[in-house]
């Protein structure tokens, strides 16, 4: 008798524990399911987006580690670099002992670090919906309820720069350069759901990909009215051969954004409504 | 003569067993973490399952590197033959690409999580049929072994048109571009004990087999005429010692990347300290490899640490130098080379 009531708290605690407490589980980019029994307190984070993701949340002082491309916020300069998304030091990152390691999907670190016992979660979105799932993922992992209010906040903040943005850009064709190659920002990628949002028209359709490469000959024939970029990507953009008949480049109207600007405009962060006002602002500015 | 070859390789050894030493204490933190490491379980797992495979990797690769070099300098009788100027190292690089956009990256890492062995056998695989298909290609077009000239130009082609190719493929397969960019850095960063496993587990035989084909290096050093009518059995062992030049590239670059100059550079040095015969040369040539690019791995981690260094920029940039200033002392003594 007193057996059994032992098996059958045993039974009760085996039923009732994982599901009390805090234990969870997330599926990741990869399509791996990552079981937590507990909310992370030392997270590395391999990816700049991930890093800014994490602070927005509210969580930052659980980084413990980053790459060297994540540069905000600004407190971040004061934590241990772990090399890059491709190239970490795997010793640095077990060395802080994190019980969270945020990286890119297609990162080579991956494995390895799981190999050496980690938990390893990859995210790498491309789009709105997978940004929003993204932030609703790490904040589920770690177990801090804000990834709808931020949501929110960032798109309460979008939709105040559709408002203030004269219908008159509406018409303005834009091809934002996202390298020199030239690599584009397709309708598809999250920068160009941005632009769609902001009313003006991308150059270059969903159905090329979310950042195709594209023929130099192919933004000359669709001749945009205003070519956002940065600065360094801008360099001897008009000697190649037929963009000087280009209307932005011949009008004058491209947008060249600093470093610290291009940051903003590249990562699929929690910073995409002050990206939504950077191109809003170029709009302003450069669109006919 | 075979004294003095014993002795080197005895000091290789040596070397390699004070590098594996240095290896343990050299990384993001010092030595400390090999003192902490009965206490402290990270620093165990830092030195225990981080440092010591890959420092014992990056020894396997470049033995590995070192034998493939040896190999293909002697039976091409050309002393800047190179696995990766005969095409092997850019099949092997091509192999990878199509493994990783057949497999995909999300197959690779669930693979990875119960069981390594699958992942690490599937890209070894395929670097080796890359790395075989590349040395065939260049035979294929070179017509054979005997014209020198025709046979490097063959192997520069061909690497240029599977570099191209694998490009091509990383532009289709957008998902592969980062793995594909970190391979080509070369790393031995993610070396495990599995990977480290494999890689000796294919030194062993490579060394045998080429070893015990020697013969036919040496007598091919006299000349292809010499060598015929010594009665060896010409074609089958030349094919061997493709072979094995073609697996030691093919493993060694499908667990690191593209690691330049190591198998050209090994063979070289040796010749500079010892004049021996090829089965010697093979030996000490692998010997040196793997000292070679364990060096240049703990360099790599010890010069920015915390952070490191690709160890391919390591190498290409030591090994470099070393040619360099090879082909400028030879000038200088005979006007030779």
């Amino acid at each position: 008798m007193r057996n059994f009531s032992v098996t059958c708290l045993l039974h009760f605690a085996a039923v009732i524990l994982p599901a009390s407490a805090t234990a969870m589980e997330v599926t990741d980019d990869r399509g791996v399911v990552v079981r937590f029994d507990q909310a992370p307190q030392r997270i590395v984070s391999l990816l700049p987006s991930l890093s800014e993701t994490v602070c927005a949340l509210g969580q930052c002082a659980r980084l413990v580690g980053v790459d060297r491309y994540s540069n905000y916020p600004p407190s971040l300069a004061k934590l241990p670099q772990m090399g890059g998304g491709l190239d970490p030091s795997i010793e640095s990152v077990v060395a802080q002992k994190p019980d969270l390691v945020l990286l890119a999907g297609s990162s080579r670190a991956a494995a390895r670090l799981e190999a050496l016992g980690l938990k390893v979660v990859a995210l790498e979105p491309k789009t709105h919906a997978q940004m929003r799932a993204a932030m609703q993922t790490i904040a589920r992992v770690l177990q801090a309820p804000t990834a709808d209010r931020l949501w929110l906040e960032i798109n309460t903040a979008i939709d105040a720069e559709v408002k203030a943005l004269s219908p008159s850009v509406r018409n303005t064709r834009v091809f934002i350069a996202v390298s020199t190659a030239p690599h584009g920002a397709g309708e598809a990628s999250f920068i160009g759901e941005t632009l769609h949002r902001l009313g003006a028209t991308n150059i270059v359709p969903a159905a090329m990909g979310v950042f195709p490469k594209l023929n130099p000959e192919f933004v000359v024939r669709a001749n945009p009215d205003v070519i956002i970029t940065s600065a360094q990507n801008a360099q001897g953009m008009a000697q190649r051969p037929g963009w000087n008949t280009i209307r932005a480049i011949r009008e004058k109207r491209v947008c060249r954004f600093t470093p610290e600007q291009a940051d903003v405009l590249v990562r699929p962060g929690p910073r995409m409504a002050e990206a939504a006002h950077l191109i809003a602002a170029c709009l302003k500015e450069k669109a006919p | 003569m075979k004294r003095q070859a014993l002795v080197w390789a005895l000091a290789l050894q040596i070397a390699a067993g004070v590098l594996l030493v240095i290896g343990m204490g050299v990384g993001s933190t010092g030595f400390e973490s090999v003192l902490q490491a009965a206490n402290d379980p990270a620093a165990w797992q830092i030195v225990w399952d981080i440092r010591l495979p890959r420092t014992l990797g990056a020894w396997a690769t470049g033995a590995l590197l070192g034998l493939a070099g040896a190999v293909a300098q002697g039976l091409f009788r050309n002393p800047l033959a190179d696995p990766f100027l005969l095409g092997s190292a850019s099949g092997a690089s091509l192999g990878v690409a199509v493994a990783l956009a057949v497999f995909g990256q999300v197959e690779l890492a669930d693979a990875s999580l119960p069981n390594a062995w699958p992942v690490q056998i599937g890209l070894a695989g395929a670097g080796f049929l890359g790395a075989v298909a590349g040395v065939l290609l260049t035979l294929l077009l070179a017509k054979g072994v005997q014209h020198t000239l025709r046979l490097l130009l063959a192997g520069l082609i061909v690497g240029v048109v599977l570099g191209a190719l694998k490009d091509l493929l990383a532009l289709a397969v957008p998902g592969i571009l980062q793995g594909m960019q970190a391979f080509t850095l070369g790393s031995t960063g993610f070396i495990g004990w599995s990977a480290c496993a494999l890689l000796l587990a294919v030194w062993v035989p490579c060394l045998v087999l080429a070893w015990s084909l020697s013969r036919v290096l040496d007598a091919l050093a006299l000349g292809e005429a010499t060598a015929q009518s010594l009665g060896l059995q010409l074609v089958p062992m030349r094919a061997a010692l493709v072979a094995v030049l073609a697996l030691a590239t093919g493993v060694a670059v499908a667990q690191t990347g593209l690691i330049a100059f190591v198998g050209l550079a090994a063979p070289h040095l040796v010749r500079a300290l010892v004049k021996t015969t090829h089965g010697n040369l093979l030996v000490l040539s692998s010997l040196m490899g793997g000292v070679l690019l364990m060096a240049a791995d703990i360099l790599a981690r010890w010069l920015i640490a915390p952070q490191e260094l690709p160890v391919g920029v390591m190498t290409a940039i030591l090994g470099g130098s070393y040619l360099l200033w090879l082909m400028h002392r030879r000038k200088l003594n005979s006007g030779m080379l």
